[in-house]
């Protein structure tokens, strides 16, 4: 087990030729990766990487019975690219693009509420389970497969807490990045319940950024529902308000949206938090080490 | 992307939003005339510049002779204008509008805002008017009311109706009704971010008027918005953070000596945390992106190196889609293109690094190598403070 993708996803890539994606699907694919195929519109019936090229999403699923969507399109044309994978009936569609409209995101959100498509990002450096699937842009070399659930808004934050988890022997079961967009299709808080509900996660690392308060909010739910030890880091302690910090998320517009009023609140509710990011390695391990030192790599 | 209040008021006429009556002017002598032209007997002399907290600092004055506002507009122009949003440098004002002044009856608080919680667009309303939203927040919640738009039919008249009446303008909803529906059509056609009237007023007359606007766009959407980003006023940015916007870095100026130059954004304020947390304070945020070249980063430095601040750079890279060896090869070009006086403390790692490493160890460039990302916070926060 493991949360959103495993050894039996079907992946698909949408904009399979261009030039990211055929990189970043064959990073994917030595990595272990089932990908299936891939969606141009126009290049319907060729082959590239040696599978199959799809007009449209909808006969990529007929076809290949895909269930996973790597959308490597770029920001103007993504939530069009996603709400197709949704009409075709694709499980999880994760976006890449850093650059989405933020209102596209707000009507693609209502468009999709109620159906089942879990949308990962936009922005966002991808989903990846150690040794089963990748379906993202992440240095695959520094994952090991393991027992630590990671969530976070950052790519390159990401990479660093995984980097000093494996460092440490640490394993991951499941790393999402759901990206550094301020509308995204995926909440920290839903991360933490499929976490939760996961047999082959311990303990769960939560990267979050400054801006709003859906961390704080994450760890309010976990205090109440969750029997797992929950980690925090923010990132933006030393960041000024009203800027944005890169991600388009990332702008402290109020005093709680501040990174240590955030962690100051995630503490408050009984979690621990990490205020150094080079910490996050060995505040995990305390972690695991407290419930009896299993955790490691698989 | 923000735009100067005579634009947003032009914005909002546009799609028939009362304004006060006004025209942008350059010089005294163009306020005169300005206000000879819009008749009445008071004026309000307004420095146009992007930051907030005008009034209390001197950037908002009222003049009651044509006379009058040449003189104020004389010493507003030119003027450096500090007020609580611009930093201690201030702001150069360079343009100021001149409207005629309202009678004011009531003035009350009104915003449209892409809220990150509520993942939708919600109209933000208060009854006190004119005076800081946050200040509001934290001494009266309840003075604050607040309407999710459901983005799949829009803002609703019936929402209107419950806003009018939650701030005392239970008899004016027609009007108020009208008000936001068009606030809403324009927020939503021009991809903002951010739509602020504070104060709009109910003037003697029972007419409400737009007194001031603020409006915040998404960058995201300008490459849809043409005639929106022909507004952008490069003389509000700073001019090193426009220098790097050109060469697709993202920086924002801070005001420490620890120059960082980092991939990610979100590697690049936990790197900024973990100089903190050392006890140093970063001069800059800089995220170089993905697929950075050697002249990326050769760029980076030649930005953060204006900074007259910077003691030392800390040069702090995960590399995923990034190459060690680009970035190395960038540092080796900073350095053969500028003396660098300031210590380069340099965490590489991720792909390509052993290349990397090899690069700025045969370059013979004397740099301080740092194993993870505390060596390398600790390490550059001791060098700032030895070379400061």
């Amino acid at each position: 087990m493991s949360v959103f993708v495993d050894r039996s996803s079907r992946v698909i890539i949408q904009g399979f030729t261009g030039q990211h994606a055929t990189f970043h699907a064959e990073e994917a694919m030595s990595f272990g990766t089932r990908i299936v195929g891939g969606v141009t519109p126009g290049k319907g019936g060729t082959t590239h990487l040696g599978l199959p090229v799809f007009n449209s999403v909808a006969e990529a699923v007929e076809e290949t019975g895909a269930d996973v969507s790597g959308i490597f399109v770029p920001p103007a044309l993504a939530t069009d690219s996603l709400l197709e994978a949704a009409e075709a009936g694709v499980a999880v569609a994760v976006i890449i693009a850093d650059g989405v409209p933020v209102q596209d995101m707000v009507r693609t959100k209502r468009y999709l509420s109620g159906r089942s498509t879990r949308i990962i990002g936009p922005n966002s450096p991808g989903i990846i389970t150690p040794g089963a699937c990748k379906v993202g842009i992440m240095p695959s070399h520094i994952y090991l497969s393991g027992r630590v659930g990671v969530v976070s808004r950052s790519g390159t934050l990401n990479y660093e807490a995984v980097s000093q988890m494996t460092g440490l022997g640490l394993g991951q079961s499941t790393c999402v990045g759901i990206g550094g967009d301020p509308v995204n299709g995926t909440d920290f808080r839903t991360v933490l319940q499929a976490f939760e509900a996961d047999d082959d996660t311990d303990v769960v690392v939560m990267i979050g950024e400054i801006g709003g308060q859906q961390e704080v909010e994450a760890a309010a739910w976990a205090a109440q529902y969750m029997s797992k030890p929950l980690v925090a880091f923010i990132a933006g302690v030393s960041a000024p308000r009203g800027r944005r910090m890169g991600h388009a998320g990332a702008v402290i517009s109020g005093e709680s949206d501040t990174a240590t009023a955030k962690l100051d609140a995630i503490e408050r509710l009984g979690h621990r938090v990490v205020r150094n990011p080079a910490d996050i390695g060995d505040t995990v391990l305390r972690a695991t080490k407290e419930l009896g030192g299993h955790g490691g790599g698989a | 992307m923000n735009i100067h209040e005579y634009q947003a008021k032009a914005l909002l006429r546009h799609y028939r939003v009362t304004t006060p009556r006004g025209e942008v002017v350059y010089t005294a002598k163009a306020a005169a005339r300005v206000a000879e032209e819009l008749g009445g007997s008071r004026w309000v002399v307004k420095a146009q510049i992007h930051a907030g907290g005008r009034g209390k600092a001197g950037g908002v004055r009222i003049g009651g002779s044509p006379q009058e506002v040449a003189e104020i507009a004389d010493r507003m122009l030119g003027s450096t204008l500090v007020t609580e949003q611009t930093g201690p440098a201030g702001q150069l004002v360079s343009r100021l509008l001149i409207e005629r002044a309202a009678r004011i009856e009531r003035e009350f608080y009104l915003s449209l805002v892409v809220d990150r919680d509520a993942q939708r667009i919600v109209v933000i309303a208060s009854a006190e008017g004119g005076v800081d939203i946050e200040d509001v927040a934290q001494r009266d919640p309840d003075a604050i009311h607040r309407e999710e738009v459901d983005p799949g039919v829009g803002l609703l008249d019936f929402q209107c109706r419950k806003v009018a009446t939650a701030i005392g303008l239970g008899s004016r909803t027609t009007s108020f009704t009208r008000l936001l529906k068009r606030m809403y059509r324009l927020f939503r056609d021009k991809d903002c971010l951010l739509l602020e009237i504070n104060p709009f007023i109910e003037a003697e007359d029972g007419e409400l008027v737009a007194l001031d606007a603020k409006m915040t766009f998404d960058d995201n959407a300008l490459f849809r918005q043409g005639a929106v980003a022909e507004l952008r006023d490069f003389e509000e940015e700073d001019p090193k953070e426009v220098d790097a916007s050109g060469h697709g870095l993202n920086y924002i100026a801070l005001d420490g000596n620890v120059g960082c130059i980092v991939n990610g954004a979100g590697l690049a304020m936990g790197t900024m945390d973990a100089i903190a947390h050392h006890g140093g304070r970063p001069a800059n945020f800089l995220d170089v992106g993905g697929g950075a070249s050697p002249e990326k980063i050769a760029n980076a430095f030649r930005i953060v190196l204006k900074d007259p601040n910077v003691t030392a750079i800390l040069v702090n890279i995960f590399a995923g889609i990034n190459r060690c060896d680009w970035i190395a090869e960038g540092v080796v070009r900073a350095s053969r293109d500028q003396a660098i006086a300031a210590p380069v403390i340099v965490r590489l790692t991720g792909t390509n690094v052993e290349e990397g490493r090899r690069i700025l160890l045969d370059s013979g460039l004397s740099l301080i190598q740092a194993e993870d990302l505390d060596d390398a916070a600790a390490k550059a926060v001791a060098a700032a403070g030895a070379s400061a």
